[in-house]
C-alpha cells in the first residue's frame, strides 16, 4: 500500500500555506477600487426604531452612502430564510416573522442591523455610524428562553404568539406514557443546556463586488457552504440571478457551524456593491462576532426514565424549551428538532421515546447549528440521566449501560433512526482498560488523602451524521437535498484535479481526499489537488457540516474515481489490445492479468487526450467524470468517553486529571488528522462543561461579550487525552466512513459532568461547572449534611 | 481607534510638560490596557505621550534594604531579575504570573500601579510590601496611594518615575484568577515587612485593593495559616460578579490568604 494512501497519518498539505502565514482568507483579498463597510447594531434588545437621521453621518469624511432597511425594501429584496421548515403537533407549519437584511421598523436584539455605512476606510465607516441618530423607543424584552413564553411576556414576532414557533413532537407517546405508569422507578431529571458563541478563529467577512460590464457579482466569503449561499441569495433573497452571482469562500479560518448561515453582512455587501458600483469588504471584529454570529444550544428541559427494578430502560419522555433568538436562520429549526430528537435513544434499546420541543423566539442572537447541533444536546440529557438512575438504583453506572445497549443491528429505534452497525461493547470495554477503571477507588482514595475529591464519569454517545439521504430529509422538512457532488479531472500529463463541493475549514480534506485518490489510482500524492470552495470552478455542492465530508463527500469522489477507473481501463484495454475485463490498476500502473505487459498511467492519461486511433463511437477523448452521491442512510458514529477529574473543594476548582475517548468512526482515512479532529471537539465540550456560557441579562444585554468574560478553553484548561479507536465498517457508503468532526464536542460534557457530580457526591450541577458553581454546590450540600 | 498624535517623550520633564499642555494628553506606558481601550473606542486622547523609551524609568537596581524599580520597566524584567529574585522573591514570582507573555514584555509596573485596575496584581505587592511610589513631583506612600477602583492619589500632571520596595523577611503572593480574564478574581499578598505584617488584597474589593487589619493582627501573633482560618471579610466589602459573588470571593480570601502564608513557610526564609 501507499504510503500517503488510506490509513496513513499523512502530513498536511495545506499546513505549508497556513504555517508560514500564506493563508488567503477574505480579508486578505482586496479589490481596485474597494471600499469598506461597516454596520451600525441595535443597543437595544427590542425596541421599535421611530427614525434614523443620517444627515450627519452622511457627510462626515470618506463616507460614501449609508443604507437603512428601507432601502433594501425599496429595491425589492426578500428578507433571510429558514431553509428547513418544521411542524407542529397539529400540522401547522413554523410561525416565523419576516428576517430583514436591515431592520425595518423593530429591532429584536443587541446588535440587530441598523444600517449600513459605506465609507472609503474602515475607520471613517465606523466613526459614520457614530453620527447616525436613532431614535429609538425602547420596549422590554423577553431574552430568556424559560420564561418567554409567559402569556405577559414581550412579543418578538406577532406571527409567533407566546413567542412560540413551534411545538414540535416525535416518537411513540402512548408507548412512552404506558411505559412511565408501569414502571418500577421513574427518574426524572431538569437541566439546561448552556448557550454557547462559537467564536471560529478568523471572524466572518465579505467582499461583494459587482461588475458593471458584464452584470455578474462576486461575493468572496467565510462560508461553509458557498453553493447553498448562492442558491440563497439568488432564489430566496433575490440579490442576484444565480448564474451571474460566483460565491468565493477562500480559505476558512474555522467554522464549527457558524459560517453554514447566509447572514445579513454578506447579503448587503453583494446587493449594495451593484447599487454603489464599487467593492465592498466587511469584515466583523471579534466583538461584532459575539454579537452577531449564530449561537449555538441554550435548551432547558424535563426528563423522565422509566425503568424496570433491574435497570432495564422502559421509556424515556422528554421536554425541551429549544431557544431560537430573534429570528430563524438557516437552519435552525432543525436543530431541536430533527438534529435531536432522533437521538434520544442513544446506545440504548429503548422500546418507548417520546419528545416534545418547543422552539421558541426571544430577543437574543440567532440560535442554530454548532459543532454537534443537536446530538450533543440529545447526548448530554441522555447521558446524565442514565448515570443518575445507576446511582440512585445503586448500579454501577457501567452495568446499567451495558444492560440496555443495542446489540444486533440494523436497530431501529422509535425516534426515525435506524442505526446501522455498531459495536458498543468493544468502545465501553477498550475506554474502561484505557482508564484503568478498576485501579479507580485507589486513586480516589488517594487524591483524598491530599484533600482532593476525585471522581469518574462515562458517556457512551451515539451520534448521526453523514448529513444525509435527500429524501429522508426531505420528508422532514429540509428545503434541500443533502447529498455530495464530485468531479475528478486527469490532465493529459496524468495530474489529477477533485473538485469537491465540500468546503475545508479546518478539516484537511485537501490531505484526505488526495489519499483517496491515491489510493485509487496510485499516483503520488503531490500530483493530487483537491478545489474547493468556489461556484465559478466547482460543480454544485452541498458543503461542510454534520461532520459529513468524508461519509458524503468522499464517497461522491469515490464513485467519480469508479468512472475514471473504468474509462481508462477502455482506453488501457484499446492501447493494449486486450479485454477490458482483463485490465488491472495498480500502482499507478496499468497490467493485464496474466501477462507481463504493462502501461503506466502518464502514458495512458497522455493518450486519452491524443486520442490517436481511439475507435469511434466506442471511446471518447478525455478523461474527466463527475457523481452526485446521495448516501443511503445518515451514519452513526459512536463510543465511549470516560472523565476523571480531582476537585479541590476548597476553591471548587475542577483539573481533569485523566481523560479516555474510544471512538468508532468506521474506516479512518488520516489517523492523525482524525485524532486532531477529536482532540479539538473533546476541547470545546470541556469548554461546554466547565468554562463557556453566554449570558443576557433581564434587559437582553449580552453580557458576555468578549474574551474578558466569554471563557474560551484554553491549551492548559486541557488534559493529555488518551484516544482509543474501534471499527465497524459503515454499509450505508462505499467508504465505510462514520464521521468524526463532531464526536468529541457530543460525547464529552456529560462525561465531564458525571465525574464532577460523582466526586462532589451531588445529583446535579448546571453547565459549566465553575469554580463558584462548585463552591456554592459544595456549601449548599454540606449545609444540607449538617 | 479614534484618530490621535503621538509623541515619544525623551525625559520625565518633557513628559510631564506634554501632559500639561492638554487636558485629553495621556501617558501611554506599556499600552498594556490603554491600547485594548483605544481599540474599543473607549477613550479618546489628544497625544498619547510615550515615556517607554525615557531610560532613567527603566531600571530594577538593590539600593540599602530595598529593590527600586523605574516605572517603565516590564514585568518580564522584574520577574527575571537577580536582585528581585533574591531579596523579594514574592515580588518576582508575582511579576511572572502577571498576564501572558505578551502582556509580561510590555506591560509596565507603573503603568499597572496607575491605572489601579481592581483586578491586577502589582496594586497587592505595593500595599502589602509597603512600597514607596515616586512621582516626578512627589514620594507616596501605597497606603495613601490607591484611592479606589481606577482612582489613585496622583494629580493630572503627575507620573510615576520609581517604585521601592522595602525588603519582606517573608512574603508571598497566591492568586485565584478569573477563569475567563485570568485576571485575578481573588489576590492575597502576605508579608512581613519593615512596617509590619501586612496583608492586600486584590481582585476582589469593591473599591480595589485594600488591607485586612483583622489578619494582619492574628498574623502577627502567630504567623500559620490556622491563625487566619476563620477570618473572613466582610461581603458587603466585596465585588460580586458573574464568575464570583461576594460570599465566594470572601470564602476565597481567606483561602488564598491561608495558602500565602503556607508558601512562606515552605520557601526558606529569605535573608
Amino acid at each position: 500500500m501507499s504510503e500517503t494512501g488510506i490509513g496513513k497519518a499523512v502530513r498536511r498539505k495545506e499546513d505549508q500555506r497556513f504555517i508560514t502565514g500564506k493563508g488567503r482568507y477574505t480579508d486578505d483579498i482586496n479589490r481596485p477600487g474597494q471600499c469598506h463597510a461597516y454596520f451600525l447594531r441595535s443597543p437595544h434588545a427590542h425596541a421599535r426604531i421611530r427614525k434614523i437621521d443620517l444627515t450627519v453621518a452622511k457627510s462626515a469624511p470618506g463616507v460614501v452612502t449609508i443604507f437603512t432597511g428601507t432601502d433594501v425594501e425599496k429595491d425589492g429584496l426578500g428578507g433571510l430564510i429558514c431553509g428547513w421548515t418544521v411542524h407542529s403537533k397539529d400540522g401547522s407549519p413554523m410561525k416565523q416573522g419576516a428576517h430583514p437584511i436591515l431592520a425595518l421598523d423593530t429591532v429584536r436584539y443587541v446588535g440587530d442591523h441598523v444600517a449600513m455605512v459605506i465609507a472609503e476606510t474602515y475607520l471613517q465607516a465606523k466613526s459614520a455610524a457614530e453620527l447616525i441618530e436613532v431614535d429609538y423607543e425602547v420596549l422590554e424584552a423577553a431574552p430568556n428562553v424559560a420564561t418567554a413564553q409567559a402569556f405577559d411576556a414581550p412579543q418578538v414576532h406577532k406571527e409567533a404568539p407566546n413567542n412560540t414557533s413551534f411545538d414540535w413532537e416525535l416518537g411513540n407517546k402512548a408507548e412512552t406514557e404506558a411505559a412511565l405508569k408501569a414502571a418500577d422507578r421513574v427518574v426524572t431529571l431538569d437541566l439546561t443546556n448552556n448557550r454557547l458563541i462559537p467564536n471560529a478563529m478568523e471572524p466572518r467577512a465579505a467582499i461583494g463586488d459587482y461588475d458593471s460590464g458584464t452584470g455578474e457579482y462576486t461575493l468572496w466569503t467565510t462560508s461553509q457552504n458557498p453553493h447553498v449561499a448562492r442558491l440563497v441569495l439568488s432564489a430566496f433573497v433575490g440579490v442576484a440571478p444565480e448564474h451571474k452571482l460566483r460565491v468565493i469562500a477562500p480559505d476558512v479560518g474555522g467554522g464549527f457551524g457558524s459560517k453554514i448561515f447566509i447572514y445579513a453582512e454578506e447579503t448587503a455587501c453583494t446587493w449594495a456593491s451593484a447599487k454603489i458600483n464599487r467593492p465592498i469588504k466587511w469584515v466583523a471584529d471579534r466583538s461584532e462576532a459575539f454579537l452577531s454570529d449564530a449561537h449555538g444550544r441554550d435548551h432547558v428541559s424535563h426528563a423522565e426514565l422509566a425503568l424496570a427494578a433491574d435497570g432495564t430502560f422502559l421509556g424515556l419522555h422528554v421536554k425541551t424549551k429549544a431557544n431560537l433568538g430573534a429570528y430563524l436562520s438557516t437552519f435552525s429549526a432543525s436543530v431541536p428538532t430533527y438534529l435531536y430528537g432522533t437521538l434520544l435513544s442513544g446506545q440504548y434499546a429503548f422500546p418507548a421515546v417520546y419528545v416534545e420541543v418547543d422552539g421558541i423566539f426571544t430577543h437574543t442572537a440567532p440560535v442554530d447549528a454548532y459543532r454537534g447541533a443537536g446530538r450533543p444536546e440529545a447526548t448530554y440529557l441522555i447521558e446524565r440521566i442514565v448515570e443518575i438512575a445507576a446511582r440512585e438504583l445503586g448500579q454501577d453506572p457501567v452495568e446499567i449501560r451495558r444492560k440496555n445497549f443495542v446489540r444486533t443491528f440494523p436497530h431501529q429505534t422509535p425516534v426515525i433512526m435506524n442505526y446501522d452497525i455498531g459495536d458498543y461493547d468493544a468502545a465501553l470495554n477498550k475506554a474502561l482498560a484505557l482508564i484503568d477503571y478498576p485501579g479507580f477507588p485507589a486513586r480516589k482514595a488517594e487524591a483524598l488523602s491530599r484533600g482532593m475529591r476525585r471522581g469518574i464519569g462515562f458517556s457512551t454517545y451515539i451520534e448521526a451524521c453523514g448529513l444525509a439521504p435527500s429524501a429522508a430529509v426531505g420528508s422532514l422538512g429540509a428545503g434541500v437535498g443533502l447529498w455530495e457532488s464530485a468531479e475528478v479531472q486527469v490532465a493529459p500529463t496524468g495530474k489529477v484535479e477533485v473538485f469537491t463541493g465540500s468546503h475545508s475549514h479546518g478539516q484537511g480534506h485537501e490531505t484526505t481526499f488526495a489519499q483517496l485518490v491515491c489510493e485509487r489510482l496510485g499516483v503520488p500524492f503531490e500530483d493530487v489537488e483537491i478545489i474547493h470552495g468556489d461556484t465559478g470552478r466547482v460543480q454544485f455542492g452541498m458543503g461542510t457540516y454534520g461532520s459529513r465530508s468524508g461519509a458524503v463527500g468522499m464517497s461522491a469522489i469515490s464513485q467519480a474515481l469508479d468512472k475514471i477507473e473504468a474509462k481508462a481501463k477502455k482506453i488501457a484495454a484499446h492501447l493494449m489490445e486486450a479485454a477490458t475485463e482483463d485490465i488491472q490498476l495498480k500502482d499507478g500502473v496499468f497490467t493485464i492479468a496474466g501477462t507481463d505487459k504493462t502501461l503506466p498511467w502518464a502514458e495512458l492519461t497522455l493518450a486519452a487526450y491524443t486520442a490517436h486511433g481511439f475507435p469511434r463511437g466506442e471511446i471518447e477523448p478525455g478523461l474527466k467524470e463527475n457523481a452526485f452521491y446521495d448516501p443511503l442512510n445518515f451514519t452513526f458514529p459512536s463510543g465511549c468517553h470516560i472523565c476523571e477529574v480531582e476537585i479541590d473543594p476548597e476553591t471548587g476548582t475542577t483539573k481533569i486529571v485523566n481523560f479516555v475517548a474510544v471512538d468508532d468512526f468506521g474506516v479512518i482515512i488520516n489517523p492523525m488528522i482524525v485524532e486532531g479532529q477529536v482532540h479539538g471537539g473533546i476541547a470545546q465540550g470541556i469548554g461546554q462543561a466547565l468554562l463557556e456560557a453566554c449570558h443576557y441579562d433581564e434587559t437582553g444585554q449580552l453580557i458576555t461579550g468578549s474574551f474578558m468574560d466569554y471563557c474560551m478553553p484554553r491549551a492548559d484548561d486541557m488534559p493529555d487525552f488518551k484516544l482509543g479507536f474501534t471499527q465497524t465498517d459503515c454499509p450505508s457508503n462505499p467508504m465505510g466512513m462514520k464521521g468524526c468532526g463532531e464526536a468529541g464536542a457530543i460525547a464529552s460534557p456529560p462525561a465531564v459532568i458525571n465525574a464532577v457530580t460523582d466526586a462532589l457526591g451531588i445529583r446535579e450541577i448546571d453547565m459549566p461547572a465553575t469554580p463558584a458553581r462548585i463552591w456554592s454546590a459544595l456549601a449548599a450540600h454540606s449545609i444540607a449534611a449538617d | 481607534m479614534y484618530a490621535f498624535d503621538y509623541h515619544r517623550a525623551k525625559s520625565i520633564a518633557e513628559a510631564a510638560e506634554q501632559l500639561t499642555a492638554n487636558d485629553e494628553n495621556k501617558i501611554l506606558a506599556g499600552g498594556q490596557t490603554l491600547i485594548p481601550t483605544l481599540k474599543q473606542r473607549l477613550a479618546m486622547p489628544a497625544t498619547l505621550i510615550d515615556i517607554g523609551s525615557i531610560a532613567e524609568l527603566h531600571f530594577i537596581r538593590a539600593e540599602g534594604d530595598a529593590i527600586i524599580i523605574g516605572a517603565a520597566t516590564p514585568h518580564a524584567e522584574v520577574a527575571a531579575a537577580t536582585d528581585v529574585k533574591k531579596h523579594n522573591p514574592a515580588l518576582a514570582h508575582l511579576a511572572g504570573e502577571i498576564g501572558d507573555p505578551a502582556v509580561r514584555h510590555r506591560g509596565t509596573i507603573g503603568g499597572s500601579l496607575a491605572n489601579n485596575d481592581p483586578a491586577a496584581d502589582y496594586p497587592a505587592a505595593a500595599l502589602a510590601l509597603d512600597a514607596k511610589i515616586q512621582t516626578n513631583k512627589r514620594l507616596i506612600e501605597a497606603d495613601v496611594f490607591f484611592k479606589g477602583m481606577f482612582e489613585t492619589t496622583l494629580e493630572e500632571d503627575e507620573i510615576i518615575t520609581d517604585i521601592t520596595f522595602p525588603h519582606p523577611s517573608k512574603a508571598a503572593y497566591v492568586k485565584f484568577p478569573n477563569p475567563a480574564s485570568r485576571y485575578a478574581m481573588v489576590g492575597v499578598f502576605v508579608a512581613d515587612t519593615p512596617a509590619g505584617i501586612r496583608v492586600a488584597v486584590t481582585g476582589a474589593g469593591a473599591e480595589g485593593v485594600f488591607r485586612v487589619k483583622e489578619m494582619e493582627d492574628a498574623l502577627t501573633k502567630n504567623w500559620s495559616p490556622d491563625a487566619i482560618a476563620d477570618i473572613k471579610v466582610p461581603e458587603d466589602k466585596l465585588l460580586s460578579d458573574l464568575h464570583g459573588a461576594a460570599d465566594y470571593r470572601s470564602h476565597l480570601i481567606t483561602v488564598m490568604a491561608k495558602r500565602a502564608v503556607v508558601a512562606t513557610l515552605q520557601e526558606p526564609a529569605v535573608a
